[in-house]
């Protein structure tokens, strides 16, 4: 599997991205396609491992070498079946994805690890350009209906498993199109939209029937829904942001992110008509918060044309490479520079908001920060001290703040009667991903929290198969066993 | 005999001994002889054993002509002319009544067949000589005499009544309820040979039987035989000769022929018996040795009329198949015979008589010693060893040996020897065996295909493929790769998924069989090298009454490669010519019935077959074909076994050959067991199929037709190892054998499908296995299709993937091993610990089934230190050159630096190893591997261990070798093995001198005089029987036994040894344990354990069940930064372990403190352990097992059906026998020849003077010059002396293993001969063995040195005046050889030096050497068809460099010898030069050209 020697005779390489200028001129992903002796060659440097660690690394349980050796021999059909036996949408993760099993590489070790997400893309792509993606309806129907609450990457993934169940599956959405996150938190220039609509127009021709506008629990009772359906799966995604309750936080120009990234995208669709119109142009930018939601707003921003992009992280700067913490194979906390990093920003670590400053009409017009440091004492949390005389202003008219997000909406819970946990998550074991309402389950950001799109897919994945199992009392749907690697 | 407990289970004995004969060509009678003859005996002890009570022997005996005259003399009744009456010894029951009550059934019996009971005398004994255990089982012994009805009746007829009579006596006495029916038994009953024996050591023969003593008790001839059992519960009647024969070796096939035997029965009619047939039956009697039941068919068979040197070419064949020299009327015989008997395979020299006759034979292999010689007064004495008795040199006529195949045999009544050629032509032409081949016998490949095709409607291949149970790693890892190279392909490192019983994955039947192989008491075998000994042909057919000699025998249906495509099957079922039926059967069931449904079906399927018999089918094909969503296939295996012994049950058997056409079997280990229980053919039709419609997306190259007779070919190399594992070499005598044991199913199910085959932990029933079908049908016919799935499952039983079999080692466990060691982090050993040692989650281990019980909790502070705990830690035996410098210097290290031991593998070690570095480091392995490729095994090498390691098996594969290939063999790992870069190494199957467990018994004594301080350690592998085997090699003196897992790890093996070969090791030690303390030998030796040892857990139940020491592999790799890529066979490990390239080595980041933190922790856990069961020491708790219990909360449904009380079974011992080591075994080293030598030579060895010293020598002065150069090694390291500083002129015969690991500066001459083993390891010595002044033979045409000469030298030069025996300088690397002769396999898997050969050469030259130089003195032109010519250049001596080097070998050898034959040579050098033929391996010639470019280079 593989070739034997390849990772001796092949450097990792990866898609190089259109030059800064250019594509900071559109919101159009800016990737160059690599050709496919390229792709194959790095398929070469997969090492047939007697235990590939990827495949533990990737909470999917992608069958990581099959299909690199799959893409290594030219047999980009096979690898595209194998790929989406563990995967609905690799096309979502194989451009989203900060990629897990990377890390767990075993590869990675001692050299740069196999370009396992842009293979997968590359696969999925293939996939689709050769029309092999189509719609593959069950064969019969169990007779048993579903909702699934979200159209977000675990609503999707859920669904469609579900569906192919035999199940008739109705996903409902509050937005005007289908994606949640993925639609509306993505910026076009990481994933153009079309890729998520010829995606949902095959889950249609499957038989899912996607309801748009309707938001569960404010336009329809959540416990209607329960009369309607044999059963229910909540994935409305962890919707909940953190705010930051610092004096002058309320001033105008201080935003948060997803509504400037949902504006963006929206806009990018083809909208024009906001009530306020959120802009970065001609202004000096400050985002909070250094996560890929903070990035998104970073490239965001200097295309729209922003006088000055600064980044403000409260956490210290990671090492470049792994800490001796989390060792292989473990997920690193490690700095992470993306391609909206390189297109223009000054990143700041160790640094807290203390304020924000505005004129007299409200507007913010600069904000003031002070530099922390993070004490560690064994058995306890680590606690945050600021370090006198630190302070320091920034100028600043418009402050993003990308703080990550507290749990989900409590809404439908409180009209299921549904219990959440301390975390205000739905509260669901990955048991049987069920709630304490009998027939409702959940997946995804609603169940566990902020996380991933692999994690997502995963969860509808294995929610489904849950659901299937209380529907039917057995499911013949795939369950990836409790492999996954731990988190250190 | 011992009964069955625990794990013992008594039919798993060996035994393997010393025998010969003498007699006098000239008929004169003596007592002398006897004398003489026993004296062969005494001077074999060696190769004999004694019990732990210290007098008992395993058994010894003599067979003589009838001493009328002492009988006259003696005999208080008349007796009748010699010749027409027989007498024999009778043992018989203690007790009088009892007595008196065999003696009755005897006397009627032998009244009943018309014979006259003559009289009885009561025979003279000493039982004061028996040891305690013989005096237990002393039977009475008195003689009867039986005279004929009349005067008149032939001989044969008397013969034939008193067999009648014999038997019908016994098989009553048998069956009789009398409490000591067990000692009746006749050792003989004959006109013309009488014989002595019983439990004795053999001096004491003449001193128990007192007859033996009168000078009127004569005979022409003496054949003697000394038992060595590998147990101490032989019984008097097993001792031997036996009626007809004795035997040294083992016969691997036994229990095929014995059960084919049996079903011969059924067919046997005959003029003579009349229906007196019945009632001889069974011709076998069961629960009798392998000796024992041949000589019951050579008995038979010489009922039929055959002659016995007839019976002896039916039952031992030579090696035919593939000589094309072989007359056509003896290859015919050969082949004839082959269509009514399958070959008794194994290694043996059998010496055999009637009396007329006496002779010996010797297996196909040769691999039993049997040298003979023949003097100028009249005798010829045949023994194991030469120099046995002491002949004087002038007195000597002919020194010979006994070859591969070939019969030696004297006709007493024409007082000659009769040359092998001239009795078997003439045997072979007493019928015309050609004709009737020609006529009745067809070719399967004669048979024409004329589009006879049969079709089937079939499910589509998908579905069929899940309900079979295929996954994406059958097909990818296994079938295709197969297809493609017709090789079975290769993994590495060790198994760690569950046993069949415990996975949670639905398992073929086939996974719950694991292969038996050779170790100790018998060699497996190298059918790679030594292929034309080899044959997998099978013939189709019924068998026909084998008292008949006629061609009806003939008509059968011969296959040369049983694995067989759909198309050859189907000729076979359109085929009706010849008396041919066949008939197809369907062995599906009705899957909705579930259990019942099966188990009805095998009874139909049997009926059937048992109905298609009655109407003439003679071949039934067992088929799985068109199943359905109702009808479910019952396994192949099952079906077909079931058909085999119930078929024999029916009395049918051998009317029917069974054809299974399957699409379950895969692998090669699924084919091997088919065969094994009983098919004849296979047709794998699924694999076809996924050939036919894969592989040209596999490789385009090779189209389907090709594949498929690739795989097949794959499928029968693979056979024939998995025969060779276990030392059988043909298909013929496989078929039917049965060498498996199961495990984990129970004996319900065993026994009425698979009987007679060994299940000791009991396991799941016919329902379970119906389950597990029904799980995998379920799967194919599943009510809803998912989109977007997979077809079919992943697999991961080679490698691990998610969702599919589990395995310990997963990216979880060696995540957090790995993190925990590195630092030094106790918590997350915790989370690997638990993790592995948290079984009843995940069922993994028979280990993981038991808990700690009986809990006496003390404080840990009491618990030993685990500084001394990790003392008794040892690291796994892995060579430089299957993992890297570093690697391997990172384990010995680690271990130097907490007192426990590293251990070098198989590879040699570089001598600055054996110094410490200035901080105080020490990369010296502790233990030094022996293995059968003997790389870099020196004397200073030995010297510089503290533990000797035999490593008679590795748990990854037992029973093979193994190779390193040329590109891995950089000039660092050639140096460290003493063998030139780039060229390939190869280590044989077989050490070349263990054959047998004497011959262990010599290799541990040969060691320990390489090395006093060294313990010696003997490595198996478990499998049943395998505590027989450590009971044996306990005996053998050996101080250390390991008891290995199969899940061991390895460089490189066939992955069907990976996974079905060996069991776990809790079998293996519990049986190990419990035999020793049976035996009273647990003391004497330290019982070690290791296989997938991974923490602290794993070692206190190891210790528990009897183990004292431990070893671990695979977890200090880990623990060092392995990954288990699984690719050490490919030299691409990214870790730079398993890795000889520089750029991969230098990824190596291991420490020496990994090492150390991982057995730190593991010390630590045992000791939390044992603190918790209330032991202070590891002593006081080895083999406590009651500190063990099965763990109750586990039910999964497979688990459910285990019982674990056999390895929980206590063997009641006497209050206070301690149950681990405490007593050092006794070598006797003092006696040593060596000793005396030293003494006399101080100057030499202190102070370099040159010295000259005399001795005389005899065969049991064994391995002189071992202990010499040991003395010498510690002073001088591999420098050793100067040349020729110390010479010492030997005359007589030097025993086994002369000058093994002799070093620099011996020159050890020989006047007379030498036995086996000749330069064993030689180190640098000069060796000369020289034709006494005095003799008068012609050396050239003299077997002068024995077999196996040469074995693992590495430097040296050695002189024979004379021939030698087979294997001359076998693996040779470095020594410089001349010899006038050699036998067959000269010169296998030599890696350098030179041998001169100025005479005969035998078969097989050169088969797998890679290395070194041949020069043949070709003067008959007859070398080049005896050369195995694979990658050999064979040339004329052109070369002034060459022919300098070859002349100066022969000057030398003419000063040395004086050899006529070198003279010869030297005097007429210009005609003879081009005589000479120089033998060059092309990997060696390759070599030699990039090392020349290479100096060039850095010149």
């Amino acid at each position: 599997m593989g070739k034997i020697t390849g990772f001796l005779e092949y450097e990792r390489e990866v898609e190089q991205y259109d030059a800064v200028d250019n594509r900071l001129k559109n919101y159009k992903e800016f990737t160059i396609p690599m050709d496919e002796k390229a792709l194959k060659n790095q398929g070469a440097r997969c090492m047939d491992c007697g235990i590939p660690f990827c495949h533990s690394g990737c909470p999917l349980g992608n069958l990581i070498p099959d299909f690199n050796d799959n893409v290594y021999k030219g047999k980009w059909k096979e690898a595209a079946k194998i790929l989406h036996s563990t995967n609905n949408f690799p096309e979502f993760t194989g451009r989203l994805c900060p990629a897990p099993c990377e890390e767990a590489c075993v590869l990675g070790i001692n050299e740069d690890p196999v370009t396992i997400e842009n293979i997968e893309k590359n696969i999925a792509e293939t996939a689709f350009k050769e029309g092999w993606i189509t719609a593959n309806p069950p064969q019969t129907r169990t007779g048993k209906s579903v909702a699934v609450i979200g159209s977000g990457p675990s609503g999707l993934a859920a669904a469609q498993q579900l569906n192919r169940a035999g199940h008739l599956v109705t996903v409902f959405e509050r937005d005007a199109k289908v994606g949640g996150l993925l639609r509306y938190g993505i910026p076009d220039f990481k994933m153009e939209k079309h890729v998520i609509d010829r995606r949902i127009a095959v889950l249609e021709e499957e038989g899912i029937i996607f309801k748009t506008n309707t938001h569960i629990g404010v336009d329809v009772d959540a416990s209607a829904l329960k009369e309607e359906f044999d059963a229910i799966v909540l994935c409305g995604g962890a919707t909940v942001r953190r705010g930051m309750p610092v004096k002058g936080a309320d001033l105008k120009g201080v935003h948060q992110a997803m509504d400037f990234l949902k504006q963006n995208n929206k806009r990018v669709d083809g909208i024009t008509e906001f009530d306020e119109v959120l802009t970065a142009k001609d202004k000096n930018v400050i985002v909070i918060g250094g996560g890929d939601t903070g990035s998104d707003c970073i490239g965001t921003s200097n295309r729209h044309g922003a006088k000055s992009v600064v980044n403000f992280e409260i956490l210290a700067k990671p090492t470049t490479g792994r800490p001796a913490e989390q060792p292989w194979p473990y997920w690193p906390m490690r700095l992470r520079t993306s391609s909206s990093h390189k297109e223009g920003v000054e990143r700041f670590f160790s640094i807290s908001t203390k304020e924000f400053l505005g004129d007299k009409n409200g507007h913010l017009t600069g904000l003031v920060t002070t530099e922390v440091e993070w004490v560690f004492k064994p058995g306890q949390r680590p606690e945050l001290k600021e370090i006198p005389n630190t302070e320091k202003t920034w100028d600043c008219e418009l402050a993003l703040l990308a703080l990550g997000f507290t749990g989900a909406e409590k809404t439908i819970a409180e009209q299921l009667g549904i219990d959440m946990d301390f975390r205000t998550n739905i509260q669901a074991s990955t048991k049987d991903y069920a709630t304490n309402v009998p027939g409702v389950f959940a997946a995804g950001d609603m169940r566990r929290g902020q996380s991933l799109i692999v994690w997502a897919i995963s969860e509808g994945r294995q929610a489904a198969h849950h659901v299937d199992t209380y529907l039917m009392g057995y499911s013949d749907l795939p369950l990836k066993d409790d492999n996954d690697l731990p988190r250190v | 005999m011992l009964k069955k407990q625990g794990m013992y289970l008594p039919e798993f004995e060996h035994d393997n001994c010393g025998a010969g004969f003498i007699c006098s060509l000239k008929g004169i009678k003596s007592n002398d002889i006897i004398h003489k003859a026993l004296e062969i005996l005494e001077k074999l002890e060696h190769r004999g054993a004694v019990s732990a009570d210290g007098r008992t022997g395993d058994g010894a005996g003599i067979l003589i002509d009838i001493p009328h005259d002492f009988f006259v003399t003696n005999c208080k009744f008349k007796l009748p002319e010699a010749g027409n009456y027989a007498v024999s010894n009778v043992f018989l029951p203690k007790k009088i009544n009892q007595q008196v009550y065999s003696i009755g059934i005897l006397e009627k019996h032998i009244k009943e067949q018309g014979l006259k009971v003559i009289g009885w005398r009561d025979v003279p004994l000493d039982e004061s000589v028996l040891g305690e255990i013989a005096a237990k089982t002393q039977p009475a012994v008195k003689q009867i005499f039986v005279g004929k009805e009349d005067d008149a009746q032939d001989e044969f007829q008397f013969n034939l009544k008193i067999f009648i009579a014999r038997k019908k006596a016994e098989h009553e006495i048998y069956s009789s309820k009398l409490s000591e029916s067990s000692y009746f038994y006749l050792p003989s009953l004959s006109t013309k040979i009488l014989i002595y024996k019983g439990l004795l050591v053999p001096e004491d023969i003449k001193l128990f039987y007192k007859d033996l003593n009168d000078p009127l008790f004569v005979t022409r001839l003496a054949l003697v035989h000394q038992r060595f059992s590998t147990n101490t519960f032989p019984t008097w009647d097993l001792a031997q000769p036996f009626r007809y024969m004795c035997h040294n070796g083992e016969i691997n096939t036994l229990r095929g022929n014995v059960a084919r035997m049996f079903s011969r029965q059924e067919l046997m009619e005959s003029k003579w018996f009349g229906s007196e047939i019945k009632n001889i039956l069974p011709i076998v009697l069961p629960g009798k040795s392998d000796s024992a039941s041949m000589d019951m068919v050579v008995e038979l068979l010489i009922m039929t009329g055959r002659s016995l040197p007839e019976v002896m070419m039916m039952l031992v064949p030579e090696a035919w198949e593939k000589n094309p020299d072989m007359s056509e009327a003896k290859k015919a015989f050969y082949e004839f015979n082959s269509c009514l008997m399958e070959p008794w395979d194994g290694p043996a020299s059998i010496p055999f008589t009637d009396g007329t006759y006496i002779g010996a034979v010797l297996d196909r292999n040769g691999l039993r010693p049997s040298r003979y010689t023949v003097t100028k007064d009249g005798y010829v004495i045949m023994s194991s060893e030469t120099g046995v008795i002491e002949i004087e040199p002038k007195n000597i006529e002919h020194h010979g040996r006994l070859e591969p195949g070939k019969m030696f045999l004297v006709n007493m009544n024409e007082g000659r020897i009769v040359n092998d050629e001239e009795i078997k032509e003439n045997i072979a032409s007493k019928h015309p065996y050609k004709k009737w081949l020609d006529d009745n016998l067809v070719h399967l490949r004669n048979i024409p295909y004329n589009d006879c095709p049969v079709f089937f409607n079939e499910e589509n291949l998908t579905k069929r493929q899940v309900i079979f149970g295929y996954t994406e790693e059958d097909i990818n890892t296994i079938i295709l790769p197969m297809a493609k190279s017709a090789y079975e392909p290769i993994g590495s490192m060790g198994t760690d998924t569950p046993i069949a019983v415990l996975s949670e994955k639905p398992q073929l039947i086939y996974n719950y069989f694991k292969q038996l192989f050779a170790q100790v008491t018998n060699p497996p075998l190298d059918g790679i090298r030594e292929e034309l000994i080899t044959d997998i042909s099978l013939t189709l057919g019924g068998d026909t009454n084998i008292f008949d000699v006629n061609e009806k025998h003939a008509r059968k249906l011969k296959i040369k490669n049983p694995v067989i495509s759909k198309q050859d099957l189907d000729k076979i079922k359109s085929f009706t010519k010849n008396g041919f039926k066949a008939t197809s059967i369907s062995i599906l069931y009705d899957v909705k019935r579930g259990h019942n449904g099966l188990e009805e079906a095998l009874e139909n399927v049997l009926d059937a077959v048992s109905k298609a018999i009655d109407e003439g089918t003679n071949i039934v094909i067992l088929s799985d074909r068109d199943v359905n969503k109702d009808k479910a296939p019952i396994p192949a295996l099952l079906a077909c076994s079931f058909v085999n012994s119930a078929l024999r049950t029916l009395g049918k058997r051998s009317k029917v050959s069974l054809i299974v056409e399957s699409a379950e079997p895969r692998e090669v280990h699924h084919f091997a067991l088919l065969f094994g229980y009983g098919a004849s053919a296979i047709n794998p039709y699924m694999v076809n199929e996924i050939i036919e419609d894969k592989i040209n997306e596999f490789d385009a190259t090779i189209d389907a037709e090709k594949a498929v007779e690739n795989y097949n070919k794959a499928v029968g190399k693979g056979i024939l190892k998995v025969m060779n594992k276990i030392g059988i070499s043909t298909l013929n005598s496989y078929r039917g054998s049965q060498l498996f044991e199961c495990i984990g199913i129970n004996t319900n199910v065993v026994n009425k499908y698979f009987p007679n085959t060994a299940t000791r932990i009991q396991g799941i029933g016919l329902h379970e296995i119906e389950k597990e079908i029904n799980k995998r049908y379920s799967n194919a016919f599943k009510e809803r299709e998912i989109a977007a799935d997979l077809d079919l499952e992943v697999g991961g039983q080679y490698r691990w993937r998610r969702n599919g079999e589990a395995h310990m080692f997963n990216p979880l466990t060696i995540a957090k091993l790995q993190e925990s060691v590195r630092d030094n982090k106790p918590s997350s050993y915790k989370e690997y610990s638990d993790l592995v040692n948290n079984q009843a989650k995940q069922l993994m281990t028979i280990r993981g089934l038991f808990e700690f019980t009986n809990y006496d909790p003390i404080s840990i502070d009491e618990v030993e230190p685990w500084t001394n705990i990790v003392k008794r830690f040892k690291t796994g035996a892995m060579s430089y050159g299957s993992i890297s410098k570093e690697a391997h210097e990172n384990l010995a290290i680690a271990m130097n630096r907490i007192g426990g031991k590293s251990n070098s593998g198989e590879g040699g070690e570089d001598e600055e190893r054996f110094y410490k570095d200035a901080n105080g480091d020490w990369k010296n392995s502790a233990i030094k591997q022996v293995a059968s490729g003997r790389f870099g095994v020196t004397s200073n090498y030995l010297t510089n261990a503290s533990e000797i390691q035999i490593k008679m098996a590795q748990g990854a594969k037992p029973g093979e070798g193994g190779q390193l290939p040329g590109p891995k063999v950089d000039p660092s790992i050639a140096k460290t093995r003493n063998s030139t870069p780039y060229v390939g190494l190869i280590s044989p199957p077989p050490h070349h001198d263990i054959y047998s467990i004497e011959d262990l018994s010599q290799l541990i004594y040969d060691l320990k005089s390489a090395n006093r301080d060294a313990r010696i350690n003997v490595k198996l592998v478990s499998e049943v029987g395998v505590g027989t085997v450590a009971a044996g090699v306990a005996k053998a003196k050996a101080d250390v036994v390991l008891i290995s897992g199969h899940d061991g790890g390895t460089g490189a093996s066939p992955l069907t040894s990976l996974k079905h070969a060996g069991l776990p090791w809790e079998l293996g030690l519990a049986e190990a344990q419990q035999t020793l303390v049976m035996n009273n030998l647990r003391n004497r030796i330290v019982v070690e354990c290791d296989g997938q040892l991974k923490t602290g857990r794993d070692v206190a139940i190891a210790c528990l069940l009897g183990a004292e020491e431990f070893g671990f592999a695979t977890a200090p790799l880990v623990a060092s930064g392995c990954i288990m890529m699984r690719v050490c066979h490919l030299n691409t490990c990214p870790v730079g372990i398993a890795t000889q390239n520089p750029d991969l080595r230098k990824k190596f980041k291991g420490q020496p403190e990994h090492v150390v933190n991982f057995m730190y922790f593991v010390a630590q856990e045992l000791r939390e352990i044992m603190a918790q069961l209330g032991f202070r020491t590891v002593n006081e708790m080895v083999g406590q097992v009651q500190k063990l219990n099965r763990n109750k909360t586990i039910n999964h449904y497979k688990a459910l059906g285990i019982d674990l009380s056999p390895i929980l079974y206590q063997i009641p011992v006497k209050k206070g026998t301690v149950l681990h080591n405490t007593e050092q075994q006794d070598h006797q080293l003092e006696k040593a020849l060596d000793f005396k030598i030293i003494n006399q030579a101080h100057p030499a060895i202190f102070r370099k003077e040159k010295i000259v010293l005399d001795s005389k020598i005899n065969n049991m002065d064994r391995a002189f010059g071992a202990i010499l150069s040991n003395e010498i090694s510690k002073i001088y390291g591999a420098q050793g002396l100067p040349e020729n500083t110390l010479k010492v002129n030997f005359t007589g015969s030097a025993g086994q293993s002369f000058g093994a690991f002799s070093t620099n500066g011996l020159t050890l001459v020989v006047s007379g001969n030498t036995n086996d083993y000749l330069g064993k390891g030689l180190s640098g010595a000069k060796l000369i063995v020289k034709v006494p002044e005095e003799a008068t033979i012609v050396p050239e045409d003299n077997v002068i040195i024995g077999n196996v000469a040469l074995y693992g030298a590495t430097s040296g030069e050695i002189y024979i005046n004379g021939k030698a025996g087979e294997r001359f300088c076998v693996r040779n690397s470095g020594a410089k050889a001349v010899v006038e002769g050699i036998g067959d396999h000269g010169c296998e898997y030599m890696t350098g030096g030179i041998a001169v050969i100025l005479g005969e050469v035998g078969r097989n030259f050169g088969a797998g050497m890679s290395g070194g130089v041949a020069y043949i003195y070709d003067c008959k032109t007859t070398f080049k068809k005896q050369c195995n010519l694979e990658g050999l250049n064979l040339d004329p001596v052109t070369e002034p460099a060459d022919i300098s080097i070859l002349k100066g070998l022969i000057e030398n050898h003419y000063n040395y010898t004086l050899s006529p034959q070198a003279q010869r040579i030297l005097e007429k050098w210009e005609t003879e030069l081009p005589k000479f033929i120089k033998v060059l391996p092309e990997e060696y010639r390759q070599a030699l050209i990039r090392l020349e470019k290479e100096n060039l280079i850095t010149l």
